[in-house]
Formats: C-alpha cells, structure tokens, sequence
C-alpha cells in the first residue's frame, strides 16, 4: 500500500479495497516505526488524523468522493493547521497551537484529505539541508548520514520513504525542488500567486509559494488541483479561472522545444549530475523534443540577489515573533527591551540570526540603495532573461541541484557552500515562474539527481504534462531507497 | 528682535470606516480590550493584510476635497511600505504605511484668522494603519496591550510649514476637523483619539528665508493643548536662541498638566524604520473610473457653500460659522429658503447666537436641535412683519425649544402679541409721562439718558410688547411740545 502513488490509492478507496481509517493507520505504523530513523515528523496527532480519515470514509460512502478524499498527506510544519502544533521548526514556535486553517490547508481538508502530520523542516524556511530545525536534522532515506535538503527535508524524506504518499512544502529559493531532487521524488513550484500564502508562516513574502511533493508528476497534479486557487486574503494570490492540472498529462512530447541553458550546466555542477541530467535530455530528444541552446546571461547574480532580498523581507516578517503574543518568552527578563532580546535570543537558531541581521542591515538607512533597490533592479533583469528565453523555448531543463545529497554536517560550517546549492532554484523564485523536479538517475554512490523543468508563468499543467510523459518512458521516480520494503 | 513661528502640522484622522484598514475586524470604540482583534490584527504567524477598499475611497475624496473637486492630486498607483519598530502594542513589528508614494500629493486649506483669509499648502496625505494601546495603569508594574485599535484606518495628512502663529495652527487644525467631517471620512472625535495632530514648530529672526531647526510635538489631541503646546514650544525656542543657544532637532511631548513640551527622543536616538515596500500587497491602483465615481458622490464643499450665503447677505464671519459642519450648513440652508434676503443676515443671527447657544448648553449637535429650520422661519416673519419685538422673539424661541409648540400658538397663548396700536400707545405714554415729572424734566434739559428711561417705564407698562419704535416716536413728539 505505502509504495503506491496517490493516484493508485485513489483508486484503492473507491473501490473500497481498503478504507481512509486503514490506510491512515497504515501510514502512522510505518512513521512509528521509522520515525526515529529518518526524524521527518515534528508532530503527530492519530487522533485527529483518525477522525478526518472516518470522516473521508462517510465522504466516499455517500458518494462525494474527490481525489484526494481520504488519503493522508503530511504537511510541512510552515502551514497553520488548527488545533494542531505549528513550529516552523522553531524553538519561537515550539509552544504555539495554531487557531486557525491555511487556505491550502483548508482546501486539502475540504477535499477529504487526511492530515498525515506535521513534518520537520529548517527553521522558518531557512535552510537547504534542514539542519538548522530546532527539532534536529532529518536524515535522507536513500543514506542517512547525508542530508535530505531543505527546507522542506521532512516532507521529502517522508514521501521518499514512503511514510506519506504525498505532502506539501513551500519554495523560496528551491525548498521543494531542491529536498526533492536531494530526495529521489518529484516537486512542484507553482507560478507566485497560483496557491495562496494565507496561513503560510512567511519567510520572504515576494518569493514564498506553497505546493506539494510527490512520487510522480501525476500524483503532483492531482495535489496541485486541491491546493491552488484564488484566495482573496492574499492580496498576491491571483484571481484565474479555475484550471485541470492533470488536462496534459496525456500530451505527447513530440516537437518541444526544450531550452538548455548554459549557465546550467557550467563548472559548479558535479559530473554525475551533468551525466544524469544529459542523459534525461536524451531520453527528451528519443521522445521527438529539439533542444535549444539558452543563456540566461543574470542568472549568477541569483544567489547575491537573493541574499539581500529574502532576508530583507525576512527581517521584517519575523519581527512579529517578540515573545509578547504568543510562543517563546525567555522566562527571565528585566524590561520591555530585555524581553524582546532574550526571547529572539533565545527562540531563533543561528541561521535565523544569521538572516535577521543581513536584512536589517541591507535595509538600514545609507545601505538600502545599494543593496535592497540594486537587487530588485537585478531582480527584474534576471526576469527579463527568462522572458528572451521563453521566446526561443517551450520549457527550460538543467539540474535542480548542483550536487546530489551531502553529509549532514559537512556544510553547517559555510553558509556560502550552503547558499550555492540553490544557484540552479533561486532563478525561477525570483522570477515568479513555476519550477518543477523530477527524479532523473543517480550518482555513482546511488545517490538521486534531480531533473528540474522551469516553465513560463502559468506552465504547471504542460510542465506537469512533459514530466508524465517522462516518468512513462523511464522509472527513476519509482526506485526505492535501500532498505524499503 | 522680532522672531516669527514657523509651524507644519501632521494630523492624523482615523476613517470612519466598518473595517480595519487590512482586516475584516471592526472598528467601533470602546469594546472591551482585545475583543476586536482578529488574527491579522493580532499578527498571528500567517496571516496576510488586504486593503480596505472603503478606506482608500475615503482618502480619495480627501483628495479632492483639498484639490477643488480636483482628481489631479491623486496618484493612481500608490505604495503601501512597511515601516519596522518593535513596541509591544504594534504586533507585527511594523506598521503599514505609504512612504515614497502617497495616495494624495498637494492640495491646500483655506483658513481664516481675524478676518484675514490664507491658504495653508498640504505636502502629502497617505493610509496607514493604527497601533494598539498600551496601558500603564493598574496592572501593578506590568503594561497592559489593547490591540482594539490595532489596524485602524487612518488618513496621516501632512501640511507644510506654513503657519506662522499657534492661531493659524488651531484656524487650520479646525478647518481640517470641519473638511474631513463635512466629507464624512473620519468622526472628528478628539477625545478617543479620531483627529490628532503633532506640530513640527521653529522659529527664526523675522525676514529670514531659513528655516530653523524644528522640534515635533507629539500628543495634541485638542485644539486648546495645539493652541498652548505652540506658544510654549516657540517661546522655549525663543528664550534658547536669545540665550546664543541652539535648537537641538528632537521629538518632544506636550504635558497638559505641567504646561510644559518635554524631550521625548532626540535626533540620534530617532529610529531608522528601514522603510521597505511591503511584499505582501500590490501596488494600490486607483482607476480614473473609480475616482470619477467618487468624485461624482462628492458633497458640496464647505468654501463654495460659505461663498454661497456670502452672497445672499450673510457676513463672511456667519457664514463661516454656518459651514463649521454640514450638518450646520444643511440646516442653515433649509432655515433659509424661502426667505427674502433682506432678513437673511437676523436668520443667520438667530443660528449663530441663541440657537447655537442652546446646543452648547445641552451638548445637543445641530441635527438634535429642539426647533425646526421651519419654525426658526416663522418666528423670523413675525419680527419681521412687526408682531414680535426681539425680545419678545426670544422668549418664542425658549417657548419653542421648551417645546410649547409654534410661533403662532406661543404668542396666542402667551399674549406676546406685540403692541402697534397707536390710539393704545399714546394712552400709555400719556400715562408714563404723568407719572415721571423728574424725568421728563432732565430730558428737557438736556439729559438724554433720561429719554431712555421714559421708553423703559414704557415697556414696563405694556409688559415688553409696546413697539419700540413706536414709542420712541410717540414720546419724541410729545416731549418735543
């Protein structure tokens, strides 16, 4: 059961092979046992996920079953869930029960999806290893002394090891298609805008998108159908016509033009992941797609533009976390202002600092020119880049990753080292286009590389469509770490 | 040496609007602490601002109401920025403004002091949210956080430095409190805090183009503390410059108690708010449609409405004073319809004294008035067709705000009926001439006072109805034999 895709436990429900509760309980017994090996889950609640799994279960006997009605997905500890722990994978809201519902996950429950659990990630977002989670690091399925990626590393190490067949995350800069590649599973970006941020916790709120992880493309669809839509307490969301995500999954491949950009594949990425992903590209061409080579000539002023911009809007996003309203409060403090020092002193973890401080000071007074308003001007011609792009191409592909999994500990010491991993995900952030990472081989020490897919705005449900044609050409993204049964 | 006063004024008009500025939660004052704050007000993790379109209408009209009805002044695009401070009862960490791009640019006031008409400039106005409360009283040690009126709309409306005495700050301070009244954009209440004003005061040697170095005084929350905060501050200044000291700049707070303005912060310690586009809301569009839609529900402004009974009789200083409110100016308007004009400037008497008189006494405002435009025209015929002295008249008009009914019925029932009747008038001159030899007497010999005196005893005989004019005749022409 736990090695099928959503779509084939869909099925399963609606045939009745096996209710919502079984499934469930499933899952929850593989996380139990597992749990401590991979430490992907932060929170668990059988109880509430339970109920919701009876509840599924009455959705399908009356005959409204939906997709997604009654299978468990575990949700990164970054969406508000009610009644349920909401960490952000911080000591600052290690306390805090969160009273009310992210628009995704409103929307997922309103669709009879199962709250599998919280999973375990980098603190506020901040990170590419999930190291920096005051819950500790989560080990990646395929070895676990290498890390899993981050920040959404639980929801990913989770689908990998088969503990959730689906989950969600959010990407700022490659958190759901970096611990995916990283992962040997599948994730989506969407376009800025396309799944609402209400309920969000915001890391940097001009970059932040949620959506899900998944072992196929298809499976992404179907949870991508739940999750996006217009939400009008986002005053980013966008307000479109509803869409199919799954319409092109069935749309040959046959005459695309597929970009090939090659600030990609240029010294920085390691040899394996050049092999793999060439060889994907092959696959690609064998399919009937031409490829075109691209330059997208500002794309190595991504990872410094980055660095100001998401910690600038980061300094500001959690400022609110002051120990006054809720979570952490140092429990000894003299005034107002020694309140305030102790409990971010104390609450936040090094990275977080580390960030609060960069976007104070880029932001500070004789300094924002230079920094802030020089990086949006940067920020708009990277976007330029990829509109010129988008002229020649249907789609662009390349690594998601410059390297595959790493040690858990071997990059703590150097944040630039850390930082560099996004150099192939940041782009697409920046821009606002929809990215995609879908397995695509492995290094020679088994380890799985990730091929990402970045469309033009709007270009889920092709991107969707091309990464299924692939997945039927090839298995990569059915292969199981060593070790699952 | 002559010294003059240099004065700018940032106030600060809550919009009367249902909803916070980026909340759904309500507005209404006084509910107890923490009950009207929801999760955005609160700044709960995840939860996102949206605009309250009703509010940025509001500040579209303001933009035109200091613009002659004018559009040019709105900018179409405006930027919302994040302004960063910690303060426990702003629970973001930051307050929501517009910085580089306000919603208004320019526009100008028109006030007028000791009859002297001026026009202040307006720099810019621009959205803001409101903070909560904090409050220090009675939690033993402890500060109490009432996040009510956290994300409350408000309208920062900022003037330039073109006052020059603390009469012209409080003459544009309550012209400003009548447009944003008149306009119906924000309730104008002073004591909860809906209309406040910080005034940016320096002072320099009379004919110096420079400007001096100006200190903000915070905390101004009635025209009389605006008014004495000024004077205060100014003459601090002074005092320092004369001493061959110099004007620290710095932000400084009125205590009303101590009459005195005090440091609050000074400019080194002044924060860097590290001012940023906030990344959660879009540029605010204003379509030329919408601003034409507004612009078309706009009322009557209060100048052309004052130029209006200007030029049907009524002093400018009455007139003034009936466009202090709408709610006044409707009134007036109503009270005056139909009237010749010709006994236009004695209505606007009747508005200005008694009647305005009587809702101060009784805290009443104008659309609580005990007596009706219509019957205010009444009691105006019957002075003007000769039944009712003046006197008489305001005895009708107690009666009627008594509630004794109309003009007609009080001075049936009352008998106030003046006395024209000449044959009767005569009788009683006779009457008071017979009786005052003394008087009649010193009037002979020149003391005119007297003659006074004769009409007084006149007057005492009718009960006030005799016809003063009348009797004046009457009496001239018989002390003249």
């Amino acid at each position: 059961m736990h090695n099928s895709t959503i779509k084939s436990l869909a099925a399963g429900l609606a045939s009745r092979a096996y209710s919502s509760v079984e499934l469930t309980q499933h899952f929850l017994n593989r996380i139990k046992g597992l749990g401590e090996k991979y430490h992907a889950f932060i929170t668990l609640n059988p109880e509430a996920s339970l109920k919701q799994a009876r509840a599924a279960d009455s959705m399908r006997s009356a005959g409204r079953g939906q997709p997604l009605t009654g299978i468990p997905i575990a949700q990164k500890d970054i969406f508000c869930a009610k009644g349920w722990l909401t960490t952000c994978g911080s000591r600052m809201l290690s306390n805090f029960t969160s009273p009310y519902d992210a628009h995704v996950v409103e929307r997922l429950d309103a669709a009879g999806a199962v709250t599998l659990g919280k999973t375990n990630m980098d603190e506020f977002a901040m990170g590419s290893s999930n190291e920096t989670s005051y819950y500790g690091p989560v080990r990646n399925p395929w070895d676990v002394n290498t890390v899993p990626g981050g920040s959404s590393g639980g929801s990913a190490a989770a689908v990998a090891a088969r503990l959730a067949p689906g989950a969600i995350g959010t990407d700022t800069g490659g958190s759901i298609r970096q611990p995916a590649a990283l992962s040997g599973i599948c994730g989506l970006k969407p376009t800025y805008g396309v799944v609402s941020r209400y309920g969000m916790v915001a890391f940097a709120s001009s970059l932040d998108q949620g959506g899900p992880l998944a072992r196929s493309a298809e499976d992404l669809a179907l949870l991508l159908n739940v999750m996006a839509g217009f939400d009008p307490r986002d005053s980013t969301s966008l307000e479109r016509e509803r869409e199919d995500y799954t319409r092109e999954l069935g749309t040959r491949v046959k005459g695309l033009r597929i970009g090939l950009p090659e600030e990609f594949f240029a010294k920085g990425a390691s040899p394996d992941v050049v092999r793999a992903v060439e060889a994907a590209v092959g696959e690609f061409r064998k399919l009937g797609c031409e490829t075109v080579e691209v330059s997208l000539p500002n794309m190595k002023l991504s990872v410094p533009v980055y660095y100001v911009l998401a910690p600038a809007e980061a300094s500001s996003n959690l400022a609110r976390f002051d120990g006054v309203r809720y979570g952490y409060r140092a429990p000894e403090y003299t005034d107002i202002l020694d309140l305030y020092k102790k409990s971010r002193a104390q609450g936040f973890g090094q990275e977080v600092k580390r960030r609060i401080l960069i976007g104070t000071y880029v932001l500070s007074h004789g300094y924002y020119d230079a920094y802030y308003i020089q990086a949006q001007r940067v920020r708009r011609l990277i976007a330029r880049d990829f509109a010129e792009v988008f002229k020649r191409c249907d789609v662009i592909m390349g690594p998601t990753s410059p390297t595959t999994a790493f040690r858990v500990g071997e990059k703590m010491g150097d944040p630039v080292q850390m930082y560099l991993n996004d150099i192939y995900t940041i782009p697409a952030n920046l821009a606002g286009l929809p990215g995609l990472s879908v397995p695509c081989g492995f290094d020679a020490k088994g380890l799985p590389v990730g091929l990402q897919m970045i469309g033009n705005y709007f270009a889920e449900a092709k991107m969707l469509g091309i990464a299924h044609q692939f997945q039927q050409a090839t298995d990569w993204h059915t292969r199981m770490p060593p070790g699952i049964q | 040496m002559k010294w003059e006063i240099v004065i700018g004024l940032e106030t600060h008009a809550q919009l009367n609007t249902r909803s916070k500025m980026f909340s759904g939660a309500s507005t209404a004052f006084g509910a107890a602490p923490n009950t009207q704050a929801c999760g955005v007000d609160i700044a709960l993790p995840g939860v996102l601002p949206v605009a309250n379109r009703e509010a940025v209408a509001k500040a579209v009209r303001f933009g035109l109401a200091v613009n002659g009805n004018s559009p040019a002044n709105i900018n179409r695009r405006s930027i919302f920025a994040r302004k960063n401070y910690f303060y426990p009862d702003l629970p973001k960490g930051y307050q929501i403004s517009q910085y580089e791009t306000p919603i208004v640019k320019g526009g100008s006031v028109p006030i007028v002091v000791d009859g002297r008409e001026k026009t202040v400039r307006l720099t810019r106005a621009h959205l803001e949210e409101d903070a909560g409360k904090s409050l220090h009283e009675g939690f033993h040690d402890l500060t109490g956080i009432d996040l009510n009126r956290a994300g409350t709309p408000l309208l920062e409306i900022v003037s330039e430095p073109d006052m020059r005495s603390a009469q012209e700050a409080v003459a544009y301070a309550k012209a400003l409190h009548a447009l944003v009244r008149w306009i119906d954009i924000c309730d104008g209440n002073m004591q909860e805090g809906s209309f406040r004003c910080d005034a940016n005061v320096s002072v320099r040697r009379a004919g110096s183009e420079k400007l001096g170095t100006r200190c903000e005084i915070k905390n101004l929350n009635s025209f009389r503390f605006l008014e004495r905060a000024i004077e205060i501050e100014a003459r601090r200044q002074i005092e320092i410059l004369e001493d061959g000291g110099k004007i620290e700049q710095e932000t400084r707070l009125y205590d009303a108690d101590r009459d005195e303005t005090r440091s609050m912060r000074t400019k080194e310690d002044a924060h860097d708010y590290r001012y940023f586009p906030d990344p959660d809301l879009l540029p605010l569009e204003v379509s030329d449609a919408w601003v034409g839609e507004i612009r078309s529900s706009m009322p009557e402004l209060p100048n052309m409405v004052r130029e209006k009974f200007v030029s049907r009789g009524i002093p400018n200083y009455q007139a003034g004073l009936l466009t202090s409110s709408r709610e006044m100016a409707e009134y007036a308007e109503a009270a005056c319809t139909g009237m010749k004009s010709a006994v236009l400037p004695d209505l606007a008497n009747w508005l200005t004294g008694p009647l305005s008189g009587k809702l101060n006494e009784e805290k009443l405002e104008i659309t609580e008035s005990r007596v009706s435009p219509k019957q205010l025209q009444a009691l105006e015929e019957r002075i003007d067709d000769g039944t009712l002295t003046n006197k008489l008249a305001r005895e009708v008009f107690d009666a009627m705000w008594a509630g004794e009914g109309d003009v007609d019925a009080i001075i049936a029932k009352r008998g106030l009926k003046q006395i024209s009747d000449s044959g009767e008038l005569e009788r009683i001159c006779d009457q008071a001439i017979a009786a005052n030899a003394q008087q009649v007497a010193d009037y002979k010999g020149g003391k005119d006072k007297a003659f006074n005196s004769l009409v007084g005893q006149v007057m005492k005989l009718t009960k006030g109805k005799a016809n003063p004019q009348q009797v004046t005749e009457i009496l001239k022409r018989k002390l003249s034999g």
